[in-house]
């Protein structure tokens, strides 16, 4: 995003209202050091798991999260939010943090994670391949091109010689998920990870084309963080050995 | 004015009350201090935007008349009678009022939605709800029905009950009452509890993206659409953002001049 210039009364104005909340939100312990991880929100079971072990690893440090699509966190950490970590589900919003000079290090990649067919419990439409969700009558959900989830379903359906026409394009993972599980929708595309986490409330249906939408999830540590040290702690407990089982725990793919 | 002289406001009163007024207008100004003012007709003129704006409006307008034709009634049930669990029938109509819309759309999801509770036999009839622009005006209704009995409750007990007791001792029948003396007295209640809806209705988010997905042209509406854009092209955003303010202040301005003119 490029930056404006703000006219000085209205940021002047700003900033006299946002004195009196940030004043207030600041109310941590004095002794406590705490960690800002800025993450995908397909990484919320994992990185909490994550954060229960750095936090047994290192007194006195607290890691809270900023859990929401990976170009919410990227504007976010533009606009001066205060992140010493970003975890990205894709490339190209982390390529925005390393073009606007923002990231600390060379972002590295941790997780890969893969797109499936999502159907409600007991599959009512039948589905069985990629080329099924291409049927007339057949509701299909999948994300917006403009998030990275929708981007690979695009590549999924490029690669399956399709032309598909969803009812429904949704902003987040999120939404699609939940189009399946209340049986609004007879398919969706999610990730892997997304169908492992629904338990018994969806079924999977693996798809050959899967590797063309291969999305890789790279992490990197903050410019300008007041904790760089524990910053690049927490992203090597990401990569270590403990990192990686537990995230491929969760469904992910490991780079 | 005519009036005596006014007692006037202790000083102080002034200060909270301009930090107030720069709390809602500061975020507005920062809006039009952000849009690419030299691409901004192209933005807002983009085959998607066009189409969201086109949507809202459409199902806006709907939503309102839904919201006229059943919130009507509603107030005036609330205001004119009682019966024994009226304050609990109220509080529970009004609900919408706080709910977050996300909770309002999973309720219509578990309503209207293909495994609903009358989704099923919808279905059998052959009406389908699910991701179509019936679900968009759906959601929109529910969270602004309340808006409308609300201010149009108000406006009833203000207005009292003196011209239609008049009328009925003259021998005029409940329904003429209605039509011939409530309605017309509050008039500007109503019109104003219209608009509310309809601004809502225009900037209801939560709700339409949980109930009824998103689409070009089908659900996916002008706060839908801003939200999606923010994920690529956050400029466009910021000036559709502009374009449903300016809406919003049309609206209300046109409410104001409508509410006066009666």
């Amino acid at each position: 995003m490029k930056m404006r210039r703000t006219p000085k009364l209205v940021s002047l104005g700003l900033a006299a209202l946002l004195l009196g909340s940030t004043l207030g939100a600041c109310g941590s312990d004095d002794d406590e050091t705490v960690l800002h991880v800025y993450a995908a929100a397909s990484l919320k079971t994992t990185f909490e798991q994550l954060a229960d072990e750095f936090e047994d690893q290192h007194d006195d440090v607290e890691v809270e999260f900023n859990f929401a699509g990976s170009s919410d966190l990227v504007s976010q950490i533009q606009n001066g939010a205060g992140a010493d970590v970003f975890a990205s589900a894709d490339e190209a919003n982390m390529t925005k943090l390393v073009d606007d000079d923002l990231a600390a290090d060379a972002p590295q990649l941790f997780a890969t994670n893969t797109l499936i067919i999502a159907v409600p419990k007991g599959n009512p439409a039948g589905i069985t391949s990629l080329a099924d969700l291409a049927k007339s009558g057949v509701k299909l959900v999948v994300c917006a091109p403009e998030v990275p989830c929708g981007a690979a379903a695009g590549r999924a359906e490029a690669a399956a010689e399709l032309d598909w026409k969803p009812v429904s394009e949704e902003a987040s993972v999120t939404d699609v998920l939940n189009k399946v599980i209340t049986g609004e929708a007879d398919a969706g595309l999610v990730y892997v990870t997304d169908v492992i986490a629904a338990g018994d409330k969806v079924e999977g249906i693996a798809f050959p084309e899967a590797e063309a939408t291969l999305n890789k999830y790279p992490i990197a540590t903050v410019k300008g963080s007041d904790n760089e040290k524990l910053a690049n702690a927490f992203a090597d407990l990401v990569l270590s050995e403990k990192g990686r089982s537990i995230l491929e725990g969760a469904g992910f793919a490991l780079p | 004015m005519s009036e005596p002289s006014s007692v006037g406001l202790p000083r102080w009163v002034f200060l909270p009350a301009l930090l107030g007024a720069a709390f809602v207008l500061v975020p507005l100004l920062a809006i039009v201090a952000r849009v690419d003012w030299t691409n901004f007709l192209a933005l807002v003129t983009s085959e998607s935007s066009v189409a969201a704006l086109w949507l809202s409006l459409r199902t806006a307008t709907v939503s309102t008349l839904l919201c006229v034709l059943m919130g009507v009634p509603m107030a005036t049930v609330l205001a004119r009678t009682r019966f024994p669990g009226q304050g609990l029938l109220r509080s529970l109509v009004l609900l919408p009022l706080v709910l977050p819309p996300v909770v309002g759309g999973i309720a219509l999801l578990y309503t209207f939605g293909r495994r609903g509770l009358l989704g099923h036999s919808m279905e059998v009839l052959g009406i389908e709800i699910a991701f179509s622009t019936t679900a968009v005006v759906l959601a929109q209704t529910f969270v602004a029905l309340p808006f409308l009995v609300v201010s149009l409750e108000g406006a009833l007990r203000t207005a009292g009950e003196r011209y239609e007791r008049v009328a009925a001792t003259l021998g005029a029948s409940p329904g003429t009452v209605l039509r011939r003396i409530t309605l017309p007295l509050v008039m500007p209640g109503l019109a104003s509890g219209a608009v509310l809806a309809f601004a809502r209705c225009l900037g209801e988010f939560g709700a339409t993206i949980t109930f009824a997905g998103s689409l070009q042209g089908v659900t996916r509406t002008l706060p839908l659409e801003i939200y999606l854009q923010r994920e690529t092209d956050p400029d466009a955003a910021v000036a559709l953002s502009l374009v449903l303010v300016l809406v919003a202040v049309v609206v209300l301005g046109w409410a104001r001049r409508g509410g006066r003119a009666w």
